[in-house]
């Protein structure tokens, strides 16, 4: 279903045209408002007269999460703060939290955009849609809400935590959509079956989930536990918040709104663009943002980009599923490493459940990584034998993942810890 | 002719095995055998007791993984050559032994002897059928 079919499934050609409009409009308005980007355009001798075409777009200078922390906290936004009805922050794992504004248009086209994703997901104005991400300074909760109450649906906000109530609120009210982070929807799976509701006592259809990094076999255990149709949700706070790229019931990538959105995928070293198809990192360039537009933005997100034609009828390219964030990524004796391929290999040997903790170190100068895994009632056999036969046999798919050696320790259920929010996957002890 | 075993995962860690007898002592079930397999991360506790329902439940309570399984319990003769004869008549018929332990509690001058053998039900018959004699739960619990 589509919530806005004119947009979503304009022709190419069409969409290319309104995109240079839109990113001039935006080039000018930065260069006007915001020093900045203003100074970062006179560094490379470029005024805004010089985007005539889409392609110019690769001479504009990247923007990082490192321009938002120096021009803490209003420094970057292009518009006066009288017209700032919102702000939102990101977590700041390092100092100062990542701010961004939203005028009163940005919120209504944020809304817009989740309208569309929710639609996707097989939403309308009769659905019931928990939200199950965090309400406040996130953009998971607050972004989602206004998405569902656009399109009229009956929204439980019931943010994340207190998986009893939300299962109950879940079974009683009928939810039709769950939304929420892939890992807190595995703490909603084992709080149903600690507490004996089976999903056909549920009412659930689809999931969007997203916030972090999830595997092709995380949906097929998702599906299959919650009988819904699971699907991807991408977005980041400095562009907008969730709602800029989003999976259809096609599930062959996220479709990325590009009335809104520029994407481009580089190679995160040499910074130069990449082709269709390959790997890289995703650069946004908002087009249609009034607070904090963000030009070349640099997402640290793993992804390929697609233009081919979807089966859906929207003609929004598409990214596909995230590998992971080149923050995540761990480089093991000089393997990339991304915790999302760990998940795969031990979902893929099937025994296994999805709770693991993935512990780096490092012994007499060599990367040491170990993967702690829950053994729950479905692998724990009688038999040392059969337990280490389970434990060499996921040490072997990870190989044959990644190419590195791991050691796999099976350790009692619940010892990992559970998150309501974004998992903790990775412990680093290396000193480097 | 089976006895249930419970079989409990512990890491590798001081004071699991503690917990575990303390969820039985809090419940009041009786251990008439254990044994204590361990590799350098994790063990496995088997134990037989006298309500094995309520100790599946209970240390299912305690998060611990619990299953239970299948095993005989063996007389033999407590003198040189009792045990070697019951396995005699498992080796005869080609039946391999997983592993075993013993009973605490005996039945006169006879020892107990638990066996976790590969195929239970063809092991019963051949050593019936040598006169060896095999126990229930309820027969050990009365003793």
């Amino acid at each position: 279903m589509h919530w806005n079919k004119i947009r979503e499934c304009m022709d190419r050609h069409e969409l290319r045209s309104y995109q240079l409009e839109k990113l001039k409009e935006t080039i000018d308005r930065v260069y006007h408002n915001v020093p900045s980007y203003r100074q970062k355009m006179q560094e490379r001798g470029i005024i805004p007269e010089d985007i005539n075409s889409l392609d110019d777009l690769k001479l504009l200078p990247f923007t990082t999460k490192q321009d938002l922390r120096d021009n803490y906290p209003y420094n970057m936004f292009a518009t006066p703060l009288q017209e700032i009805i919102r702000i939102h922050a990101s977590s700041g794992t390092t100092g100062k939290p990542t701010v961004v504004g939203y005028t009163r248009r940005d919120i209504a086209n944020w809304a817009e955009l989740m309208a569309r994703c929710l639609a996707m997901a097989g939403g309308h104005q009769d659905s019931v849609v928990q939200i199950a991400y965090g309400y406040g300074l996130f953009t998971g909760g607050l972004g989602f809400h206004y998405g569902a109450e656009k399109i009229g649906a009956v929204v439980i906000p019931t943010s994340g935590g207190n998986t009893r109530r939300q299962i109950m609120l879940m079974r009683d009210l009928g939810t039709e959509i769950l939304a929420c982070t892939p890992s807190y929807a595995l703490c909603i799976i084992e709080g149903l079956e600690a507490m004996g509701i089976k999903t056909e006592e549920l009412k659930l259809k689809a999931g969007i989930f997203g916030a972090e990094p999830w595997s092709e076999n995380m949906r097929a255990e998702l599906e299959e536990k919650l009988n819904i149709k699971a699907l991807d949700i991408y977005g980041l706070s400095e562009v907008i918040g969730p709602g800029v790229a989003c999976e259809c019931l096609e599930q062959q990538g996220l479709h990325i709104f590009e009335d809104f959105f520029i994407p481009e995928i580089i190679d995160p070293v040499t910074e130069e663009p990449l082709p269709e198809g390959e790997e890289g990192e995703l650069v946004i360039t908002t087009i249609d943002k009034e607070g904090l537009p963000v030009i070349r933005y640099r997402t640290r997100d793993i992804t390929s980009l697609t233009y081919e034609p979807c089966a859906c009828g929207r003609t929004h390219a598409r990214i596909s599923k995230l590998l992971g964030r080149t923050d995540d990524m761990l480089i093991i004796r000089g393997v990339n490493v991304f915790p999302s391929q760990i998940e795969s290999a031990l979902m893929a040997v099937g025994e296994a459940e999805p709770h693991y903790l993935i512990i780096v170190d490092r012994v007499n100068n060599l990367d040491t990584m170990e993967v702690w895994i829950e053994v729950s009632e479905k692998l724990f056999a009688d038999e040392i034998r059969k337990l280490e036969q389970i434990r060499k046999q996921i040490e072997s798919e990870i190989y044959t993942t990644l190419g590195i050696n791991v050691k796999v320790k099976l350790v009692e259920p619940h010892t990992i810890e559970r998150s309501e929010g974004k998992a903790k996957r990775v412990i680093d002890k290396r000193k480097i | 002719m089976f006895v249930k075993q419970i079989s409990v995962f512990l890491e590798n860690k001081p004071g699991k095995l503690y917990q575990v007898t303390e969820v039985l002592k809090k419940h009041s079930i009786d251990i008439s055998a254990i044994s204590v397999a361990d590799t350098t991360e994790f063990g496995i506790v088997r134990m037989i007791v006298d309500k094995p329902d309520l100790a599946v439940a209970a240390i299912k309570e305690a998060k611990f993984p619990v299953s239970t399984t299948d095993v005989l319990a063996v007389e033999v003769s407590d003198k040189p050559g009792g045990l070697n004869y019951a396995l005699k008549v498992l080796n005869d018929a080609n039946i391999s032994v997983e592993y075993l332990y013993s009973f605490i509690k005996r039945n006169g001058d006879k020892a107990l002897i638990l066996f976790r053998v590969e195929n239970p039900s063809e092991a019963t018959e051949v050593l019936q059928a040598a006169g060896v004699k095999l126990y229930t739960n309820e027969e050990i619990n009365s003793l």
